[in-house]
Order: C-alpha cells, then sequence, then structure tokens
C-alpha cells in the first residue's frame, strides 16, 4: 500500500435523533453468539518469541530443514521491520512478547481418523454449527477444522483424494507434498511483503493448503473453520490454494473466538494461485470476537491475502463480509498477470459499538484485457469507524484493461464514520477505470416509511441493510448468505442510536 | 363546526383540540375533527396551513411536538402507539413523496410488511403463493407493470409510478383509516381515475378516508362526504362535496383572511 494521502472523508450528517434510534440502539447491542471457551488441556510453547520459539514451532511440526531456515530468515527480516502505520485505526502498541505462538490441545498421538479426535474437540465445533462427525456434516462442503494452532480434522478427503484434489492441513502437506509447498509458499506474498507477513512467515503454525489438478472440477464446497481458543495466544495461519490449468475451487472460510478482555493477534497470509483457465472463489464470514460494546478486547486481524492470476483466461474471486474483530486490517488483492484474467474483491464490512476496519483491495493489472471489479459496502454504527482503502493500478502492459469500483458506505447513527480512500494509478492509455462512490444514512424517511408500512425498526433496519449488502451477499455460497444476513443481524444489534 | 349531520356510529377518528409544534413553532393551533366509519373526509387549504403536519402526525412520524389536545383511533389513544402499532392496527399513509429502499424488491417489502400487519394483528401470515395470488389481483385494480414488482420499491420509479405503488399497497393492505398526502400532485387524469378505482374499491361502511388535496379535481374522482378547509392549523370551515367545488372557484382568500 502507498502511503496515504487523505481523500474525501466522509463523517455522518448530523441529524435529530428519534425514536426508532433508540430501537436501533437496543438492535446494535446483542451477545456475541460464540464466545464460550473449550476446557481442554493445551500444550503450549513459553511465553514470547525468540529464535528458539521458532526452532519448537518448527520441531513440533517435524519440519524439513529448508522450511525452519526460511522461518529464521522470515525472523531476521521482521527484526529489522517497523509496523505500518498508515492505516485510519488506533490501537496501543503490540507486545509481541507477551504472547504465546504455538498452543495445541493435548493428544497422545495425531488422531487417525476422527474417532480418535478429542470429543471435547468435535463437541466445540458442533456448538459453532459446524459438525465433523459423518453422520451430521455439512452436505456438500468439505472442512478443515483449526484450533488455535492445529488443523484437527479434514473431511470428505478421500471423496476428495479420487478426483486427484488435495486438501489438508498446511503441516499434513509440507510433509506430504513438499515439492508443491516448497514452489509455491512466499510466491504471492513475499516474506517482506508487510510487517504482519514477515512475522507470520516466521511463526505460521497451521492453515489449509489445497491444489486442484488440471480440469478439474472440485465437486464440493472446500472450507476451512477458524477457532482460537487458548488465551493469550495469537493465531498464524497459512493457506495455500492452487488452482491448476482449467480447474475450478470455491473456498470458504469462517473464524470465532471466545470473549476475552485482553486483544488477541490473528496475522495470517493467504495466497491463491490460478493457471491458465483456472478459477478460484475465496469466501469469507469473519466473526472474530469484536470485544465488548466499550472497545475493550477483541480480536486484532491483520491478515494479509492475495492472489495471483498467473494463467491467461483465469479468474480470482474474493468475497468477505466481515463483522467481527476489534480491528480489521486487510486488503484481499489479486496481480493480474495472465492476459484477460479477471480479478473481482466483494466486500461487506461492519463496524458497531467501537470496532474499526480499515479493509479493501488491490487490483494490479499486468496483463492485456485484464478486468477487475471491486464492490465494497462499509456499514458503521455505534461508535465504529469504517475505512475502504482501494488501489487499482494499471501497468503500461495491460493494453485493454478495464477497472469498475463501487464504495458505498451506510452510516446507522451520529457517533460513527465512514472513510475513502481509492487510489488509481493509470499508466496505460487504453485503460478504462470508473469509481463510483456514496454515502448514506439509514435515513429517517426510510425507517419511517417502513414502520408505516408496519415493519419495527429492527425489521426496517435489517430490511434496508440487507438491501445494500445485496450485490455482495448473492456473490456468497446459497448457504452462507443465509449465515451472512442473520450474523449481520446480530452484528447490528444494539446500533440503533 | 359544520351543518352537516353527525355520524350515528362511535367515531372511527376523534381529534380534540389538537396542538402541535415543529419545534417551537406551532403548526396545528385546536384542530378538532370526527371521522366516522364509511366516511370519507377531504381537507383543503393553502399551502403552510398544516394539512401534510397533520397526516404525519397521525401516522406517528418523529420530529412534532404534541403541545396539548387528543387523538382517538376507534377509542384507542392513537399517540401513545409507535407508528407501525398504528399500522397494524390499519392506519395507513399514502406519502406524497414516497421512500426509495435500494436493494429490496417491490414484491418482497409489500409481503413483508403485509405479514408484519397480519402478526401484529395475531393474523396467520400469507405464504408465498397465497400472496402472490392477492398482489395480481390488486394489480390490476392500479395497473402497475410487473418490471415495478420486481425492482427495489420506488427506486428510479416515475413521480407516477410511486403514487401507483402508494395505491397498490394501499389497496393490498385494506386499511380501516387511509389518509392520502397530496396523492393527486403530478398525476396525470388516467392516474386519477386509478386513484379513484381504488378508494371505491376500499369504500364500505367501516372504513374511513383522510384525503387531502389542493384541487377539487382529485374529488370529482372520489366523492366525498365531507369537505373542511384548514387554515393557519385550524379547521376554518366545513361543508359538503360543494365547498370543493366553490373554492375552486374562489380561491381560499375569502376564508383565510383575518384568520392567522
Amino acid at each position: 500500500m502507498p502511503s496515504p494521502t487523505p481523500q474525501p472523508t466522509a463523517s455522518p450528517p448530523k441529524a435529530p435523533s428519534s425514536g426508532g434510534d433508540a430501537a436501533l440502539d437496543s438492535l446494535l447491542s446483542r451477545e456475541y453468539e460464540h464466545g464460550f471457551v473449550t476446557e481442554i488441556e493445551s500444550e503450549l510453547a513459553p511465553l514470547g518469541l525468540n529464535e528458539d520459539i521458532i526452532r519448537l514451532i518448527s520441531s513440533k511440526k517435524d519440519e524439513p530443514q529448508w522450511l525452519l531456515d526460511w522461518r529464521l530468515a522470515a525472523y531476521a527480516r521482521w527484526l529489522k521491520m517497523t509496523p505500518p502505520t498508515w492505516q485510519n485505526v488506533k490501537f496501543p502498541p503490540i507486545d509481541y512478547q507477551a504472547a504465546y505462538y504455538y498452543a495445541a490441545p493435548k493428544t497422545k498421538n495425531a488422531p487417525k481418523s476422527l474417532d480418535e479426535v478429542d470429543p471435547k474437540l468435535l463437541e466445540t465445533y458442533e456448538k459453532l454449527g459446524v459438525p465433523l462427525h459423518e453422520r451430521a456434516r455439512l452436505a456438500g462442503v468439505a472442512v478443515d477444522a483449526v484450533f488455535d494452532s492445529v488443523s484437527v480434522a479434514t473431511t470428505y478427503r478421500s471423496q476428495l483424494a479420487e478426483k486427484g484434489i488435495l486438501f489438508c492441513s498446511f503441516s499434513e502437506a509440507v510433509k506430504d507434498h513438499p515439492e508443491l509447498v516448497r514452489q509455491y509458499l512466499g510466491s504471492v506474498v513475499p516474506v517482506t511483503d508487510n510487517y504482519y507477513s514477515a512475522l507470520n512467515s516466521a511463526v505460521f503454525t497451521d492453515g489449509s493448503f489445497v491444489y486442484i489438478p488440471p480440469g478439474v472440477r472440485c465437486p464440493m464446497e472446500l472450507s476451512t473453520y477458524f477457532r482460537i481458543n487458548a488465551a493469550n495466544t495469537g493465531q498464524f495461519e497459512r493457506t495455500l490454494i492452487i488452482a491448476d490449468r482449467g480447474s475450478h475451487v470455491s473456498y470458504l472460510e469462517g473464524c470465532t473466538a471466545p470473549m476475552r478482555d485482553e486483544n488477541q493477534l490473528h496475522a495470517a497470509v493467504v495466497e491463491l494461485i490460478a493457471h491458465d483457465d483456472a478459477t478460484i472463489k475465496y469466501s469469507t464470514v469473519q466473526n472474530w470476537y469484536p470485544g465488548d460494546e466499550n472497545g475493550k478486547g477483541g480480536i486484532y486481524n491483520f491478515v494479509t491475502k492475495r492472489g495471483k492470476c498467473a494463467g491467461v483466461r483465469s479468474k480470482i474471486s474474493w468475497t468477505q463480509v466481515e463483522t467481527g474483530s476489534a480491528i480489521t486490517w486487510k486488503y484481499p488483492s489479486c496481480i493480474l498477470l495472465g492476459d484477460e484474467s479477471v480479478g473481482e474483491f466483494y466486500s461487506v464490512a461492519l463496524t458497531n459499538h467501537r470496532q474499526q476496519a480499515d479493509t479493501g483491495t488491490k487490483m494490479i493489472h499486468i496483463g492485456k484485457n485484464t478486468r477487475s471489479t471491486i464492490i465494497s459496502k462499509g456499514i458503521s454504527a455505534g461508535h465504529g469507524q469504517n475505512t475502504y482503502r482501494g488501489q487499482v493500478r494499471i501497468q503500461r502492459t495491460a493494453t485493454g484493461a478495464r477497472n469498475y469500483s463501487q464504495c458505498d458506505s451506510l452510516l446507522i447513527g451520529d457517533n460513527c464514520g465512514a472513510h475513502t480512500f481509492p487510489y488509481l494509478e493509470v499508466h496505460e492509455r487504453s485503460a478504462v477505470v470508473e469509481h463510483e462512490a456514496t454515502t448514506s444514512r439509514i435515513g429517517e424517511d426510510q425507517l419511517f416509511y417502513c414502520r408505516q408500512r408496519g415493519l419495527s425498526a429492527e425489521e426496517a433496519v435489517s430490511l434496508i441493510v440487507t438491501g445494500f449488502c445485496k450485490q455482495v451477499f448473492r456473490e456468497l455460497p446459497m448457504e452462507f448468505a443465509v449465515e451472512a444476513t442473520k450474523l449481520l443481524g446480530v452484528s447490528l444489534e444494539g446500533s440503533v442510536g | 363546526m359544520s351543518a352537516a349531520v353527525e355520524p350515528l356510529l362511535e367515531p372511527l377518528l376523534e381529534i380534540e383540540d389538537l396542538h402541535v409544534n415543529v419545534g417551537d413553532k406551532p403548526i396545528l393551533r385546536g384542530l378538532t375533527l370526527k371521522i366516522g366509519p364509511g366516511e370519507m373526509h377531504a381537507i383543503m387549504g393553502p399551502n403552510g396551513a398544516g394539512k401534510s403536519t397533520l397526516a404525519h402526525f397521525l401516522a406517528g412520524r418523529e420530529g412534532y411536538v404534541h403541545v396539548s389536545g387528543t387523538v382517538r383511533f376507534q377509542g384507542r389513544d392513537l399517540l401513545v402507539m409507535p407508528p407501525e402499532e398504528r399500522a397494524r392496527a390499519g392506519v395507513f399513509l399514502a406519502f406524497q413523496y414516497p421512500v426509495e429502499i435500494p436493494g429490496i424488491g417491490n414484491q418482497y417489502f409489500m409481503r413483508t410488511a403485509l405479514n408484519a400487519q397480519r402478526r401484529g394483528r395475531g393474523e396467520e401470515e400469507l405464504d408465498a403463493a397465497d400472496f402472490i395470488k392477492l398482489i395480481r389481483e390488486k394489480q390490476r385494480l392500479v395497473e402497475l407493470p410487473d418490471a415495478m414488482l420486481k425492482r427495489s420499491v420506488n427506486d428510479g420509479f416515475s413521480g407516477g409510478e410511486k403514487k401507483r405503488n402508494e395505491m397498490l399497497q394501499m389497496a393490498l393492505f385494506e386499511p380501516v383509516l387511509s389518509m392520502l398526502d397530496e396523492t393527486d400532485s403530478g398525476l396525470d387524469i388516467d392516474a386519477l381515475g386509478t386513484v379513484g378505482k381504488v378508494v371505491r374499491s376500499l369504500r364500505n361502511a367501516e372504513r374511513g378516508f383522510l384525503v387531502i388535496t389542493h384541487y377539487d379535481r382529485l374529488l370529482s374522482h372520489l366523492e366525498p362526504d365531507f369537505v373542511h378547509v384548514l387554515s393557519a392549523g385550524r379547521i376554518v370551515k366545513s361543508g359538503g362535496r360543494e365547498l370543493a367545488q366553490e373554492l375552486e372557484e374562489k380561491g381560499y382568500g375569502w376564508l383565510v383572511e383575518g384568520q392567522a
């Protein structure tokens, strides 16, 4: 990201508060549903971060020497880096020595099958609505369940293997498919891309690995469910998805964490590679614990996600629904290298209470006739601060490139903020770049109109917000769209004020 | 008050000496009005007389200061009810400027609203199939094209389409008390005829109407029982249908002078 020069910033228009607002208020203060803690014995690395901790993580995972060297090199670089300060969020400096970098539920041996997985873990996922057991599994969705620093189970593996699809935890991929990991790891997000990606490269623990062979259309949704459970730990997962020539995959991730008074750091790196004619659709429903209504606790979600459209006519589509986390800092991006490749970014980001989000995307057009679409919907309520930051860069080589960006902000109440920082860099004459932005407040007029037709203020707000987000929700797989709509309703509770 | 016949039944709406301010400014200043079941009342009057304030205040819009006076709807204190409860009890306002709600399909909105009203009255909700049957029937009445049902609520509708859409909702909800706030403004002759058709389809011995307008031409389609002139927040003259025609000829000056 370039350093920001402030662009037009919208602060909420002042309007007389109304009874509708009082109703919105109560709507916006419902409790976080996934805030429970699983009582399970954990194996923790010693507190803090140094080379020995990295060696310990690497040996716990039985990693080859090259990977340990890669981690140590990343760590050395990280030590010399400083955290970014350009983002439009505020938080006290993080003490990196006060966290645990490895936490794993205690088991005798690695479970060979689901029957050997600790029932407490299975129960946890069941409670989160992601049952892993054969009889209760989500139909048509294969799940990799990551609990703190380790993957505890991956479903439907054998069915996928029949088609040559590899879907496993990152740790297993390092053991079973080292050549693929070594070839692609860090190839999209370089170690030193940014402060948090360097940290992740040094200490990443687990995550998911996907490889779709040439010409294969993945028959089911692949998904990873991330759960932070242990206190004072950071979660640093690493996800790598490779879609070979002419393949197609749709991948989803969900995230939750217990309610805790301390802030916890989640610094993930996700890398996607799409070869010729391949399509990757990556959807996120992010519901990390957002902190309480006074801003105490919550997850710092500092994530680097990037996809490379390496091949001709390849396509990478990001859809994100960001409702959780105390602070969100993420810019799922596309490098459009292959001619006629396509990048898409659909985002709903909601900040309520004291939540802060600085999120958006980067579309880097390098290949000819590359196309990108950005649809960003920011909703701010309570004292929430919501920033869209997006870069569209058309390189000299990208003749005939096209981009369309639309950034809409919706304000609920008088104390929140919406900010838009678009960076458009066009170095090629034949390119067409369009940017549209709107800021609106849930109007008293709209609320009154709905209430005059018999809807309560809550129903009215939820209806208006759903309408606002529709362009993004329709990009989500069906059952997740329903989930996202519900989640938005819950996250908005108590916002009308 | 008027020379008109006193209604025999318990009034549907009973407004007694109502005073309402916007901020410090008095808008309604001692308004008294009774609407009995089956009756249609028209309110006319010069700009700024308080006509739209009356309709919005009765529908429960925020931002008005209730200074004194009472409003009873079917014997209940209307002013303690939130807007949605008034709607569920059968109070409907056809807006002069209907609001746009992008992203929400018109038909979906109407079904959600109708079912919220039915829930509020303890009635069973309509399923999608029954609703479609119902909306088709009402749609014929207002001649709103299919495309308007699929599009977002009022989003990109012309002025006339918005008014037809209000009429469609009125026909659908079958309110006990329908208030029309300058529904005729910006409508062509055909659309005026549609308003008349919808109102006639709803008129019966139980339902009441409060029609706010500047012009006699809408009233010729509606045939109100009573016509009132509102000026400076008070009803200064009441009469029958002929009063509207008189106003059309003479204007308001002869009534308003020396009032405010």
